[in-house]
């Protein structure tokens, strides 16, 4: 059986449950709920912290309308985040490797967004297809061109994210290999292969942030064009 | 007190069989169980005025054995593996 590197993104499941079940509900554990007590404990705080942050990082550019959509952007984001960072955890499965799950986030919220600005405000949705200044004769190819890149903006929100966290651990995988094979025989050459390892390792929990914020943020942003 | 009103830590080991068949194991006397478990975590740990990494750490670190252990087929093989 020729298994490759890519065994890590199956999912795999113990008598019968897979374990994606699990790392999707993990997060939750980690978020405990402030309670009614005026002053929390140092994670509570932490966490409303972060939220706040997220919240009017979020919101700030959408106008009154557009704030209807705030719990769903926050909740994403944190969701995202926590799960893009447990997965970086050894031995730990990442949901959002998945490219079924990623398009089933992505997809859903583009069309909601899309869905609201032609029914809000049909010809202002319709105009975002011609940017303004063009010169005549070029106008039908634009016209294609804005429909097309917009059709596939959920494709690309979801193979970003999928790409993005794909392609690290794999990395990961690939040094830790070379790492461990090459410290029998050359251990000078591990060291350095291991001070690679631990580069990456932080350039993966950058990533990790990152492509969750570009996720929501871009949805943020179709959803300023459309409200 | 009487022996089914104990936390389990306060049971000796010699009375556990007895302690428990006086535990409740329909679906609601499990799901109380937990929850009265994870809230004496989270009373303990977490929701302290003092509260550092600690809280957290065990809980990502019980995560991580709980995922070894859902992979262990997978991994009992490493070795023998010719393609990793």
């Amino acid at each position: 059986m020729n298994l490759s590197f890519f065994d890590q993104f199956s999912s795999p499941s113990l008598l019968g449950i897979p374990l994606i079940l699990i790392s999707l509900t993990f997060p939750a554990l980690l978020l405990p709920s402030p309670g009614n007590r005026w002053i929390t404990n140092r994670l509570s705080t932490l966490q409303l912290w972060l939220i706040n942050l997220i919240t009017k990082q979020l919101m700030t550019p959408l106008n009154k309308k557009g704030h209807k959509w705030a719990l769903i952007l926050t909740s994403l984001m944190i969701f995202l985040l926590l799960i893009n960072l447990l997965g970086l955890l050894p031995y730990t499965f990442t949901p959002t490797t998945q490219l079924s799950m990623n398009l089933a986030l992505a997809f859903p919220l583009w069309l909601a967004t899309l869905l609201t600005g032609l029914r809000n405000q049909p010809s202002a949705t319709l105009g975002h297809l011609l940017p303004e200044g063009t010169p005549t004769p070029l106008i039908p190819a634009l016209i294609m061109i804005e429909t097309t890149s917009l059709l596939i903006r959920p494709l690309a929100l979801g193979v970003r994210l999928t790409a993005n966290l794909t392609a690290g651990h794999l990395l990961i995988q690939l040094i830790s290999t070379a790492t461990m094979a090459l410290s029998s025989t050359m251990p000078v050459v591990s060291i350095l292969t291991f001070l690679v390892l631990f580069l990456l390792t932080i350039l993966e929990v950058a990533v990790a942030m990152i492509q969750a914020y570009v996720f929501v943020l871009l949805l943020s942003l179709y959803l300023q064009e459309n409200i | 007190g009487p022996l089914s009103e104990r936390p389990l830590m306060e049971v000796r080991l010699g009375e556990l069989h007895t302690w428990i068949s006086t535990c409740d194991f329909s679906p609601q006397g499990l799901l109380g169980a937990v929850q009265r478990a994870w809230s004496s975590y989270c009373a303990k740990y977490i929701h302290v005025k003092q509260g550092g990494p600690a809280g957290i750490s065990m809980l990502l670190a019980g995560y991580c054995l709980l995922s070894y252990g859902w992979n262990y087929q997978h991994f009992k093989r490493h070795r023998w593996r010719k393609y990793h």
